[in-house]
């Protein structure tokens, strides 16, 4: 990226902007598809699914249950209903298959505000901002877990902004906006990718669990990589590139294996040499291998 | 630990210090989220949770706030607290006065509720305890005021036992009976249909949580009545009791009372037996 460059802006170049745009365009329509499902009950009286992100049970069949929301329930001492118990197992199943922080990335409300927090911190060039360590939400996830058993209350739910909007979305927003419009800002001004990225404990209970998965983003073509450096730029958990992609010297790769990356495929989008693709994680060729 | 190189000293020291700088700045985070906890245990006292609910320390810990209750709800009584609302964030109730729980015979609120929040073993509507009504104005009720208001009693889902009128003397007029709207909390589901038809601008009967609406006797207290019909007779051996001289005013005479001072019982006027005290028991066979 040459300076004052737009980021992708040679992959637009190189591919076409629908192409330079593809994951991230697939990315929104999942995630607001995902939310008409929740709202076609209330709103237009078509039930499809009914609940929100915590339990939701779509077209009296089928039951999903948030695993991080539950085994706070359960640390308190408290174990769900058959139904919930099921859903429980079916998410916990299909997230440690597709990666867990797809979660994050695919279906979170909280994804649509914090990325439009980074795209604009990136537009009016903020670069200031305070350090926060990108562990410090593992220490939040324990927290959460640890004040749950000594309160007897599903603690991280008293303030999870992630819950409060896609609530307030289907229940009703109610001073829900200032927590969202809070994380707007300290994602804008106070920390790049603060909250995503360091502080919320649902993404890195969802990491955890897809710690495993089989779905990765690779980077077969990374001797073709010019270090353009978009990846870095666009990436919201930019740290997990570098092994993959610089690792070659060293044996790493090409595999992102760091259960941080939210496979949400804007490496892929933004690359004019087509470096990066979605692999699973026991296909770890390169162009090199002769594929 | 062994080996001290140049290397890990710093680096060591470098990362009990990292992790002392997060066990502080999360553990201020935890104490401030754990007193916000303990502040969210505190339900006021016309929040209403819906029926089944667990009591509201366990409530807390095993709703996740799915609002699946708040679904199924046909009546739209239930809301999902909202975060300026004095309720924990996002769990279910419902306050009486704006929408009372219409007692759905399947309850399907509690068959929706995928933790157990809602206690699935309730199966029988009449059996929940939502909170317990009270009349709590005397001063403002129109029964109380001797009109036959009578809207709560007649609202009420269990008639007749959660709500009876019950007929006292109007001291006021001194010639009429004041009908007054009683609850009994055996019966009593909390539903709160009462409070929102009480027809005064604020409701002078409102549901409130049991633990505010209920006293409790002594766990040894025992009641002469009741021990007396258990063993068939009265407990005390009565021709022994003292029965100590009442002070009546000068002239006056209580028909049908003993007055151990003469040995007089008072004649008892015919006909009139009921308007009169009854009788102590054992005493009226005193000579």
């Amino acid at each position: 990226m040459s300076a004052g460059e737009r980021i992708g802006a040679e992959a637009i170049v190189a591919k076409g902007w629908l192409r330079a745009h593809r994951w991230l365009i697939l990315r929104r329509i999942v995630q607001f598809a995902i939310l008409a499902l929740f709202l076609t009950g209330p709103w237009l009286g078509k039930w499809i699914v009914k609940g929100n992100l915590a339990f939701s049970y779509t077209l009296g069949f089928l039951p999903l249950t948030d695993p991080y929301v539950a085994l706070q329930s359960m640390m308190t001492g408290h174990f769900p209903e058959k139904l919930g118990l099921i859903g429980m197992l079916i998410v916990l199943i299909f997230y440690f298959l597709v990666g867990g922080r797809v979660y994050c990335s695919w279906v979170c409300p909280v994804n649509v505000v914090t990325d439009a927090a980074a795209w604009l911190r990136g537009r009016l060039g903020i670069k200031s901002g305070s350090q926060l360590g990108r562990n410090t939400r593992y220490w939040i996830l324990a927290m959460s877990l640890i004040g749950s058993a000594a309160t007897g209350v599903v603690l991280w739910e008293l303030i999870n902004p992630v819950s409060m909007l896609h609530r307030g979305l289907i229940f009703g927003m109610g001073m829900a906006w200032t927590v969202v419009l809070a994380v707007f800002l300290f994602d804008l001004f106070v920390v790049s990718r603060g909250w995503c990225g360091r502080l919320c404990p649902v993404g890195a209970f969802y990491g955890l669990l897809g710690r495993w998965s089989p779905v990765r983003v690779s980077t077969p073509a990374r001797a073709a990589c010019n270090d353009c450096m978009d990846c870095f730029e666009v990436c919201p958990e930019p740290q997990v590139i570098r092994p993959a992609l610089k690792g070659e010297a060293k044996g790493v790769g090409p595999l992102i294996l760091s259960p941080s990356c939210t496979n949400c495929g804007r490496c892929i989008d933004v690359c004019s040499k087509d470096v990066f693709s979605f692999a699973t994680r026991f296909d770890s060729r390169t162009a090199a291998d002769g594929r | 630990m062994k080996k001290n190189t140049p290397k890990t000293g710093p680096a060591r020291r470098q990362f009990i210090f990292d992790s002392a700088k997060m066990l502080c700045g999360v553990g201020m985070l935890g104490l401030g989220l754990g007193l916000y906890a303990k502040q969210s245990k505190a339900l006021p006292a016309l929040a209403l949770r819906p029926p089944g609910a667990l009591p509201e320390n366990d409530f807390l810990g095993a709703c996740i706030r799915c609002g699946m209750c708040v679904r199924d709800c046909p009546y739209d009584t239930l809301v999902l607290a909202r975060p300026e609302a004095p309720v924990a964030t996002g769990t279910p109730y419902f306050a009486a006065r704006n929408v009372p729980c219409e007692m759905c015979d399947d309850i399907p609120c509690i068959k929706a509720c995928p933790t157990g929040a809602l206690d699935h073993g309730l199966t029988d509507i009449n059996l929940a305890k939502m909170g317990i009504a009270v009349l709590i104005d005397h001063e403002t009720c129109l029964n109380f005021l001797g009109m036959r208001c009578d809207v709560c009693y007649r609202d009420c889902p269990v008639i007749d036992k959660a709500i009876t009128l019950e007929a006292v003397p109007n001291q006021r007029t001194g010639r009429h009976a004041m009908f007054l709207p009683t609850v009994h909390s055996e019966y009593c589901t909390g539903c709160g249909k009462c409070e929102k038809a009480c027809v005064l601008e604020v409701a002078a009967i409102r549901v409130l949580p049991a633990k505010l609406a209920k006293g409790e006797l002594g766990k040894h207290y025992r009641f002469g009545w009741e021990e007396q019909k258990k063993a068939g007779h009265s407990l005390l051996d009565e021709s022994k009791m003292i029965d100590l001289p009442d002070r009546l005013p000068e002239g006056v005479v209580l028909p049908g009372h003993y007055d151990p001072g003469s040995g007089q019982t008072a004649a008892a006027p015919r006909g009139e037996a009921g308007a009169m005290p009854s009788t102590p028991p054992g005493l009226g066979g005193k000579p």
